[in-house]
């Protein structure tokens, strides 16, 4: 009986927070309301700025804007410029997504064995993932210089080939897209690696032993028995490695600045120069705008796999 | 028999080593190259013929007394630091509170809640950086720290907050109701039983706050003009490599150094930052 008094007391001297903070449908809210709060005014709302900025004549400078409707989409979709970007991501992100991945499935298998020096392995191909994406392309930058790159000047070695031969990597059109492919393969090797070497340690050894006993061979296996086990998780990997592609512009704008004549621009890069460098924010922020359907339908794809494993 | 199954296991291991040899150094030669260049003398790396993988003159430390006396080097690590440590406060404050409440306190909502604010780390910079110029330019952050300190936890706190849910659903329950018989609060277990057992994941929190910040790119570019207000990802890269002249052994030795620590740091609690990434793909 007194005991039950004190408390009461307590809770009145508490105040109406305390008493707020005791009930569970209140506590939850008011503990996640600050973070959703967070997220919504700097996600949500630039991203609904960006929307509508994309109607918009704004630039750097203005103070006011006025509403163009969709000439700004109209204006871009025809140019070579756009065009071009455009293709140039697609290309970009589905090249890289498909070299990453099937290198990722073999190395994630070479690595699932055990083997003396496996944690050193581990570290040294987690690093272009872990280290600043920025200054590891600045590696690059120095390995495919047009003077000295060490690319160049083993293959000259090797007799493959001379100074009339000399590639530029970042100079031509088609080496620059290479190039670029390939350094941003360098970048997401390892977190898909890492992604699918979850999944194949998550296959219960008795399938494994039993498709031995059985007599299977190593590729079928791998073809039967591993891949189809590991899909799910290889679409996770595919799902992020084509986002961080789609959306990147960083290996690019530090290789090649989306250049030789706009050859490795991307959707990205082009909205950065349009946009920040030009100042047209308007034009900028719609050709922004074209990354979402894509986002939109990863984010899609993702909530069905994110449900259907939790049925499962 | 035996003898050919020997010699095929043994063709087994070389195909295995030289896999893992090839992808091995694909991955770390750039990082290898880079220390290789932060001794060189600009004369050996800048005359054509010379075999680049040897030193052809002896080793130096020129260029490191360039990146750290000459550069604002010093002061871009300090910055990155600065806002680091800033962005890791306010990721705590929300995160922390956020992943519990979803993995205890909501319910059906509440999940799907969860994947929401996973999906908002999805949403790149690269469609965001235009409109928030325009907001930074508005609330006078433009080409201050400050402008970076209120934007990195718009995508540090739902990755944070997606890892620590995990973390706190694998926790008994029990042990807060015990509390809670014991006349705590829900709130008072949270804070005296829950936090002190959940410092590994809040420290798994830090360090990935901490890289993230350390990562990026786009909205330190979009915001930042001054030199002395860069981070070392942008200053390094637009700074350093300005102009004709490239200073390569000196910019060498600012990427190795500002990689390799954070890698190695970060390397420690990459099983947790993927089993956030995997989420429910895997049992």
């Amino acid at each position: 009986m007194a005991t039950q008094e004190l408390q009461v007391e307590d809770r009145a001297r508490g105040g109406w927070f305390a008493s707020l903070v005791d009930r569970p449908e209140w506590l939850g809210p008011l503990m996640i309301g600050p973070a959703v709060l967070y997220i919504v005014l700097l996600v949500g709302l630039p991203f609904f700025l960006a929307l509508y900025y994309s109607l918009t004549d704004i630039t750097a400078g203005s103070r006011t804007l006025g509403f163009v409707g969709l000439r700004h989409f109209t204006d871009i979709i025809g140019t070579t410029k756009f065009q071009t970007a455009l293709k140039n991501t697609f290309i970009f992100a589905v090249g890289s997504q498909v070299v990453v991945i099937v290198l990722a499935s073999i190395l994630a298998l070479a690595m699932q064995r055990d083997f003396r020096g496996k944690w050193l392995v581990r570290f040294l191909i987690l690093l272009p993932w872990v280290a600043p994406i920025s200054l590891g392309t600045i590696g690059w930058l120095w390995i495919f210089d047009s003077v000295y790159s060490v690319i160049n000047w083993t293959l000259e070695a090797l007799g493959l080939i001379t100074q009339d031969t000399w590639p530029m990597w970042l100079g031509k059109p088609y080496l620059a897209m290479i190039s670029v492919v390939g350094v941003h393969v360098w970048r997401l090797l390892p977190l898909a690696t890492v992604i699918l070497l979850a999944g194949l340690s998550s296959i219960p050894q008795d399938i494994h032993d039993a498709a031995q006993v059985d007599g299977a061979s190593f590729w079928r296996h791998l073809v039967q028995i591993t891949l189809p086990l590991i899909r799910p998780i290889m679409l996770v990997a595919t799902l992020f490695g084509v986002v961080f592609a789609f959306t990147d512009m960083i290996v690019i704008f530090v290789l090649t600045r989306g250049g030789p004549y706009d050859t490795t621009q991307v959707l990205a890069t082009l909205a950065f120069f349009t946009g920040i460098q030009g100042g047209d924010l308007g034009e900028g922020a719609a050709i922004a705008v074209f990354l979402f359907p894509l986002l939109l339908a990863v984010a899609v794809v993702f909530l069905r796999v994110a449900r259907r494993s939790e049925v499962v | 028999m035996a003898a050919g199954t020997r010699l095929r296991r043994a063709a087994g291991h070389g195909g295995h080593w030289s896999v893992i040899g090839v992808f091995t150094l694909f991955s770390a030669f750039p990082f290898y190259w880079m220390l290789i260049t932060t001794f060189k003398r600009t004369g050996d790396l800048m005359k054509r013929g010379n075999n680049p993988f040897i030193y052809n003159e002896p080793p130096t430390l020129e260029n490191l007394r360039v990146l750290f006396f000459d550069t604002l080097y010093v002061r871009w690590l300090g910055n990155t630091l600065l806002v680091g440590v800033l962005v890791v406060v306010i990721t705590l404050l929300l995160a922390v509170p956020a992943g519990y409440a979803l993995a205890r306190l909501t319910g059906r909502w509440g999940e799907q809640l969860g994947i929401g604010i996973f999906l908002t780390y999805l949403v790149p910079p690269t469609l965001l950086f235009i409109p928030m110029s325009r907001v930074i330019g508005d609330l006078g952050l433009q080409d201050s720290l400050w402008s970076l300190v209120l934007v990195y936890p718009s995508f540090t706190v739902p990755f944070c907050t997606w890892l620590l849910m995990g973390f706190f659903k694998a926790i008994p329950p029990d042990l807060e109701e015990a509390a809670m018989i014991d006349g705590e609060s829900r709130l008072g277990a949270f804070v005296k039983i829950v936090i002190p057992i959940s410092v590994a994941g809040i420290l798994t929190v830090v360090i990935f706050t901490l890289t993230l910040v350390m990562q990026e790119f786009v909205y330190a570019l979009t915001f930042i003009s001054s030199v002395s207000q860069f981070t070392v990802s942008v200053g390094v890269p637009t700074f350093l490599v300005r102009g004709d002249v490239y200073f390569w052994g000196s910019l060498m030795a600012g990427c190795f150094i500002a990689s390799v620590p954070v890698a190695v740091l970060y390397n420690f609690f990459v099983d947790r930052f993927i089993a956030g990434f995997t989420v429910g793909a895997i049992k």
